[in-house]
């Protein structure tokens, strides 16, 4: 039987104004368990703590009622001064009779009977409390970074800044993402590799920052703070402890015609590669696909010209496993296929080209050494036009639904690095809307239409069609001027919609992290908490997110940070106590809980019970990790036997809270 | 509260709210100063999808009214997906409350988010009034459970 205090607060006269508190604290005193009961005017205050704390302790309470403002004001408070004086923080239950009753009624009799029946349902749930304590559990010191692009490696640099170990894995063989392949950045136009690369050797230099490069996640298990993951290690068949980088197998190689990936295949290297000059880690990779040693045993020519004798023909993939505390995704995103779309030719002509195909162009580390050439010919194109949201903004059938967000401002960029390099040239966009919010973002789409002439459009492209001559016919409609158009263009560029990394699905599958139907994580709180996953322990940096230009997935990957090193400042993590938790004895192992959790906290294990007929008997049954589960009671009611219940809000807590305030 | 068929008739209301949107709504309310009946009560719980359907059924065996549940706003559920559950199991809950009859205009699910505590005054003034108007729930109320 709990002996229960009641505690009525007349928060000056916010509740004793509509409330009789008097009437309320005689009426609750009388209640079954109550042992005591009083008003006071205001029990938040020291006073009213300490009036609090005196009586738990003189009349022996094992549970507290306390009438008041509401439980997410001061709920905390009150639980606090209850522990202080050694009684179980979750025995305190707040009946709110001031935003729930006060403040809502004017009859001051309706509003007192309201608020006894509010102070009954409190006081049947108390009688059902138990105490429960929140549960510990070690956090591992150590981070992982999924991918190592530009967001990746800002959050893994500033982890490594508070003084955390962090690994970043990386699927290709260097780090650096999609932003080395990147010219320039807008709207100040400096040199990508400029600003990242330093960036990227820094990750190298920081004795805090692992990186495993063409690795891939195997297998995620374990929950917030005691992660466990299997880390791949694909063969590159060069030992990278002995590889100096210093490129002579690259150049000595007698494989030539391997399309290079790092300039989207429009020149070659060879099948022993160092993807770029500042590849971190700086070390040559063989291409299984296409080297002759690897394919038919007949060649090594790599490993005769290394001085270092770090080829290694027998290499095979390994696997590590490590424990980490903290998970951040930062899988990226990718330009979308653009050959779906035949109206624009891109399978017909070498000149239809992708924008992060533009950027190849116009890179002095690309194929042309910077200078515009179209594919074709290798001649200057004359009339280049730009067509935006290709594949971005369009029905479900046909392509995302969604803006792809950077495009409006890397085709401004290009637009206008094209006219400055070469005014001789006429660029076209044709938009849906220009959209460019942002820090200088507008003023530099104004420089490109005003200072550098860029005729920008506002209408689609219907149709490019090659032409015998070598040109591409543009057929467009002009929405302003109401008119069908016909370029003659020498170079069209398309502004691919990008879609989050194919990876990042089978990914969030192992991590349990939710997905939208575009495959971009999703965030705990689209507003509050946007760089966080709803699985507790997994974060999010950058584009796996959702669109973002290069200042937004900065700032996003720094943000990422924050939360981890919180996380990982902590040595250990005290959880929720109002979790499920199921009762073994009923339970059938249905799995039905499991399928319904949105954490993964649940998971099933084979366990002896003895039987009335003194026999045991080996059954699944379902347990919920307490440190994972976040207590939504999603499972409690999905469970077909009744065996899953909520501490804190358990079936029976929540029944008598109905009975009491119908009887 | 006596539910006595001589005087006027009080009915009484069950208002299940989510801890995050939903109660957070109606404090707001409550901040605001909007007033809405003294019959709706509501009881606090982590999320709509911890509304199991028996929960309903003994309040209208208590001699409940009207049950209403109310949730975040479908996609913005604090634990992702637990208003969708909730949707669900309620759709299916009510039509079968409706074919025991108990009419469907006794049960509700609301969407109210922590910002809408002008929603939610709205909403618990229409639903008594809705609830007033069908007079009280004899089909399931267990008279042995009648006090006084």
């Amino acid at each position: 039987m709990q002996r229960i205090g009641v505690f009525v607060c007349h928060c000056g006269t916010n509740i004793a104004g509509t409330v009789d508190v008097k009437a309320v604290a005689e009426a609750l005193g009388r209640e079954p368990s109550v042992v005591y009961s009083t008003d006071y005017t205001y029990m938040c205050s020291e006073s009213g703590q300490n009036l609090i704390k005196d009586t738990i302790v003189s009349k022996k309470l094992t549970g507290v009622v306390i009438c008041s403002c509401s439980p997410r004001m001061h709920e905390a408070t009150f639980r606090k001064a209850a522990a202080s004086v050694g009684l179980n923080p979750y025995m305190v239950e707040i009946a709110n009779i001031r935003e729930q009753c006060s403040w809502i009624h004017k009859d001051k009799a309706e509003a007192t009977e309201k608020a006894i029946i509010l102070g009954r349902a409190a006081i049947a749930k108390v009688q059902l409390n138990t105490p429960l304590t929140a549960g510990e559990s070690p956090v591992v010191k150590r981070a992982l970074v999924i991918g190592g692009g530009i967001a990746g490696i800002q959050t893994a640099l500033d982890v490594a800044e508070a003084g955390f170990e962090v690994d970043i894995v990386e699927k290709k063989a260097t780090i650096g993402g999609k932003m080395t392949q990147i010219d320039k950045t807008f709207p100040t136009l400096d040199c990508a590799a400029c600003i990242l690369t330093p960036k990227m050797v820094d990750c190298a230099q920081n004795e805090k920052i692992k990186i495993y490069s063409y690795s891939e996640i195997e297998s995620v298990t374990g929950f917030v703070g005691n992660f466990t993951v299997k880390i791949r290690k694909k063969a590159r068949f060069v030992d990278e402890t002995k590889c100096t980088g210093c490129g002579l197998c690259t150049e000595k190689c007698p494989v030539k015609k391997v399309p290079n990936e790092f300039n989207l295949g429009m020149d070659n290297r060879r099948a022993i590669y160092i993807p770029f000059a500042q590849a971190v880690p700086k070390v040559a990779t063989i291409d299984a696909n296409y080297c002759n040693m690897l394919k038919n045993g007949k060649c090594g020519v790599c490993s005769k010209v290394c001085t270092a004798g770090a080829i290694d023909y027998k290499q095979t993939d390994t696997i590590v496993e490590e424990k980490y505390g903290a998970i951040v995704a930062a899988t990226g995103f990718n330009p979308i296929d653009v050959s779906q779309y035949g109206e624009y030719a891109y399978n017909q002509s070498k000149d239809v080209i992708t924008s992060l195909e533009f950027e190849r162009l116009t890179n002095a580390a690309g194929p042309t050494s910077g200078t515009l050439l179209r594919p074709s010919d290798g001649k200057h194109p004359h009339t280049i036009v730009f067509v935006q949201c290709v594949g971005s903004r369009c029905t479900p059938e046909k392509g995302k639904s969604y803006c792809s967000k950077i495009c409006c401002m890397y085709t401004a960029k290009h637009a206008m690095l094209t006219r400055e390099k070469y005014p001789d040239t006429d660029v076209y966009v044709f938009y849906i809307d220009v959209r460019t919010p942002g820090k200088n973002f507008d003023e530099f789409y104004r420089r490109a239409v005003e200072d550098y002439g860029v005729h920008y459009i506002k209408g689609a492209v219907g149709k490019v069609s090659p032409r015998a001559d070598g040109t591409l016919d543009v057929q467009a409609s002009d929405l302003i001027m109401g008119e069908q158009l016909h370029i003659n263009a020498d170079l069209v560029v398309l502004a691919a919609a990008i879609e989050p990394d194919k990876s990042a699905r089978p990914l969030a599958t192992m991590l349990t992290a939710s997905m939208d139907t575009n495959d971009f994580f999703t965030e705990a709180h689209p507003k509050l908490r946007p760089v966080e996953s709803p699985t507790a322990g997994v974060f999010l940096s950058g584009m796996c997110q959702g669109p973002k230009d290069i200042p937004e997935t900065v700032s996003q990957a720094s943000a990422c940070a924050a939360k981890v090193i919180g996380l990982l400042a902590k040595d250990k993590l005290s959880c929720n106590p109002c979790v499920a938790h199921s009762n073994e004895n009923m339970c059938n192992g249905c799995s039905q809980c499991a399928n319904v959790c949105p954490y993964g906290a649940i998971t099933y294990e084979e366990k002896e019970f003895r039987m009335p007929d003194r026999t045991t008997r080996i059954r699944r049954v379902a347990s919920v990790n307490p440190a994972v589960c976040q207590g939504c009671g999603a499972c409690t009611v999905t469970c077909p036997s009744g065996a899953m219940d909520l501490y804190g809000f358990s079936n029976r807590q929540i029944m008598s809270e109905v009975d009491a305030i119908c009887k | 509260m006596q539910v006595n068929d001589k005087t006027e008739f009080v009915p009484k209301i069950v208002a299940f709210c989510c801890n995050w949107c939903s109660y957070a709504g109606a404090d707001l309310s409550g901040t605001n100063r909007l007033q809405y009946p003294a019959n709706v009560k509501i009881i606090r719980v982590p999320c709509s999808c911890r509304v199991n359907p028996m929960f309903i059924l003994r309040a209208f065996q208590r001699g409940a009214d009207g049950v209403i549940i109310c949730g975040c706003h479908p996609g913005d559920c604090h634990y992702t997906t637990g208003n969708f559950y909730a949707r669900r199991r309620m759709t299916l809950l009510f039509s079968m409350l409706d074919y025991l009859g108990i009419e469907r205009k006794r049960t509700r699910v609301e969407w109210v988010s922590a910002a809408e505590g002008a929603k939610f005054a709205a909403t618990m003034n229409d639903f008594a009034a809705q609830i007033n108007e069908l007079g009280p729930n004899r089909r399931l109320e267990d008279l042995r459970c009648r006090q006084n």
